[in-house]
């Protein structure tokens, strides 16, 4: 038998950022290169980006005055990946998200009324009341479901994807997801599974560097994400998250490929939230790794900035219409708040009818 | 946020048993999400990495199930983890781990080897949360042979069936509610350790005229609506289970054949639930004559959480429910 050894003091865990510029907060911050875009294309992904701004700031609002109750995960500061998946989406299409599911779900949607009535738990939002901001559904539109168990619906898209495969019309599946998920062990069967059967599967990544109070180097080894995809042999793409047009070109190549050949691909986009995990402040997980100075250079990466003043500055967009634009907007949102107000609560009677489609309480 | 009121409150208790475990034992060790975050576990850990250390106050990646095997495995070696799960919604990741496991190891292994592995589960609801931030699922960890499952009411239970479950040589899952939280008392005495196998079901209140049996934040309920019919002449007898698996129901027993009615009150669901599990189990073990009425259980409905506030105060029973059906039962008389 040799000599047990007794190990020296345990190493820190090791950490290498892998990617590069992508997760430097003093980098990327200069307006957003759009020669050779369509302008138009270019105006509406940033109309609906302002949209959900301005939409999750008033939700962080009702949130901090207490009037809207359910817990709250604001996308702030990560409108572009939203925006620029969605826009090669069709309502034929299946999306899926998370608890952070706000953006992806005004993309598509493209009108606050459903998310704003539903976190108020009135029977008028998109869940008719009976989920708030965690639980968010537009089949119609092709908003398939989000969720808070972390990871829990990147199988449910797998399967999604499944169906669309034995559907053959070209509908994908696009599935939602924050670097935390990738921890979970279903997700790696999932890349498995979608790359085996060849299933026509966007899975997004929105790499913002935390799960909930966590700083990424103390979970993982690597920053980079899309590493797992390559390991199961999926084709990756990693963009700058809040470069609006970085990510829909690669979003656009990797869909418009699995609608050709029902490949499934990886987006792999790199963003940081402006708000705390949950909730309307700010501050909230500053102490744990989070640091207050990231947050300030991350503010100059906004992705709506540096798209507006790219459209201004080759003429597309002058001060005024982007006032006019927000205040249109605005007005809206405030409409639809004063709407949801005002509006019903669901009826006591749907707590056991939607538990069966028929009957069985 | 300080408390105002002087004393120890629930979360604080836990926070002492985790103390005097890492003190007292260096095997022992935690690990879970938000272990490092001031907030994820309420005030039920705070600054514990700071005063023992990362390697023994561990936070994880967010991986329930591999976690969870990960302190199966080291309690293998004669470590004594204690996984923490701050909501019960997010173990059922690790539901492999637990109960193929856990809870099998050491009887298919003909006894040569077990798991002292103590898994925290936190029940947290209420809130607009929903359907999967609610969940109660004890009644599920019962069901399994091989794991025992603690259920504190008292702040005084709450730091020492947490040290019980932790020095207990088998895997223990030990649920705390954070609708406890807020529970006090004015001092804790000094810790007396105690032998898990050896705890029974208390009685928190003696009374003649009916039967209340509940576990956690349900014992809570029993305990107010006791308190408010004692004015209308009613003398409930509220008795805390404390352990629900393995179930010693001879207390229960006891009590039900003094008063004769029996209310079984659980935040659980309904079907294949505790409190049903409790009522077959009285019912078994007594003559029908000594029966006054038909005996009663309040649960939840069988339906997940909702999330609006005016449906949350309708799924959730209260007080003045279990006051009713209290009253309902002593308008009861066995004839003949
Ligand atoms: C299975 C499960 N475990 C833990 C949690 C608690 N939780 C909610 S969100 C979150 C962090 C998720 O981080 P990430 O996936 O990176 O998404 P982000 O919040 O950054 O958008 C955690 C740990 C949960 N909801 N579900």
């Amino acid at each position: 038998m040799p000599e047990p050894v007794v190990s020296p003091e345990p190493l820190p865990t090791p950490f290498a950022s892998e990617l590069g510029s992508l997760a430097d907060p003093g980098r990327h911050h200069a307006p957003l290169e759009i020669a050779g875009e369509d302008p138009r294309g270019l105006l509406d992904a940033l109309r609906r980006m302002v949209l959900i701004r301005l939409c999750e700031q008033a939700i962080a609002t009702l949130v901090g005055s207490g009037e809207v109750k359910c817990p709250c995960h604001l996308g702030v500061g990560q409108e572009a990946i939203a925006v620029g998946v969605v826009k090669h989406l069709t309502a034929r299409d299946h999306v899926f998200s998370a608890h952070r599911s706000h953006a992806h779900f005004l993309a598509l949607v493209d009108d606050p009324a459903l998310l704003l009535h539903e976190v108020f738990g009135k029977a008028t939002g998109s869940s008719r009341g009976m989920g708030g901001s965690q639980h968010l559904i537009a089949a119609d539109k092709g908003f398939t479901g989000s969720n808070p168990i972390v990871g829990g619906v990147v199988p449910v898209a797998v399967g999604a994807a499944l169906g669309n495969k034995m559907d053959r019309q070209g509908n994908v599946a696009v599935v939602f997801f924050g670097d935390g998920a990738s921890e979970e062990g279903g997700l790696h069967e999932c890349l498995n599974l979608a790359a085996n059967f060849v299933l026509p599967l966007l899975f997004v990544c929105e790499n913002n560097f935390y799960a909930s109070q966590m700083d990424i180097c103390l979970r993982q080894p690597s920053d980079r994400i899309s590493r797992f995809a390559e390991a199961h042999h999926v084709p990756v793409r990693v963009v700058d998250g809040n470069d609006l047009v970085a990510v829909s070109h690669a979003a656009g190549e990797l869909i418009a490929e699995a609608r050709r050949s029902g490949r499934p691909g990886f987006l792999e986009a790199t963003t940081y939230r402006w708000l705390g995990h949950v909730g309307h402040r700010e501050d909230i997980d500053v102490g744990i790794k989070r640091k207050l100075d990231d947050l300030v250079q991350w503010k100059q990466r906004d992705p709506i900035a540096r798209l507006r003043q790219a459209l201004q500055t080759t003429g597309h967009l002058t001060p005024g219409a982007f006032a006019a634009m927000q205040q249109e907007i605005q007005a809206r949102i405030d409409q639809e708040v004063a709407a949801a107000r005002s509006a019903p609560y669901p009826d006591p009677a749907v707590l056991l009818d939607y538990v069966y489609c028929q009957g069985g309480s | 946020m300080d408390d105002p009121r002087k004393g120890t409150n629930y979360g604080e208790a836990i926070l002492a048993a985790y103390e005097y475990l890492l003190a007292t034992y260096p095997k022992v060790f935690t690990l879970g999400q938000g272990l490092w975050s001031p907030w994820y576990v309420g005030n039920s850990m705070t600054n514990l990495d700071k005063k023992f250390g990362q390697a023994r106050v561990i936070d994880t990646p967010i991986s329930e199930l591999s976690t969870t095997g990960m302190a199966i495995g080291a309690s293998l070696l004669g470590y004594r983890p204690i996984i923490v799960y701050p909501r019960m919604d997010f173990m059922i990741l690790a539901m492999d781990q637990i109960v193929n496991q856990a809870a099998k190891w050491r009887h298919m292994l003909g006894g040569q080897s077990h798991a002292p592995v103590t898994f925290r589960s936190i029940i947290n609801r209420g809130g607009e949360q929903g359907a999967q931030h609610s969940q109660a699922l004890h009644a599920w960890f019962a069901h399994v042979p091989g794991l025992r499952v603690v259920m504190p009411y008292t702040v005084q239970d709450a730091r020492d069936l947490l040290i019980a479950a932790v020095l207990c040589d088998d895997p223990v899952m030990y649920i705390d509610d954070r609708w406890l939280y807020g529970n006090v008392i004015d001092a804790l005495p000094p810790v007396t350790e105690l032998r898990l196998v050896d705890q029974r079901p208390e009685v928190r209140r003696v009374g003649k005229d009916v039967t209340l049996v509940a576990a956690s934040f349900s014992v809570h309920l029993a305990m107010q609506a006791a308190a408010a019919l004692e004015p209308e002449g009613i003398a409930c007898e509220v008795i805390d289970l404390r352990v629900i698996n393995p179930l010693d129901v001879a207390p229960v027993v006891a009590s039900v054949a003094k008063t004769g009615r029996l209310c079984a009150i659980d935040g659980g669901w309904r079907t294949c639930g505790l409190a049903g599990e409790v009522i077959a189990a009285v019912v078994e073990r007594l003559p029908v004559s000594v029966l006054q009425a038909p005996p009663r259980r309040l649960t939840l409905p069988d339906a997940p959480a909702p999330s609006s506030k005016p449906l949350e105060e309708l799924y959730y029973t209260t007080v003045a429910q279990v006051a009713q059906t209290a009253r309902e039962l002593c308008a009861m008389r066995r004839v003949g």
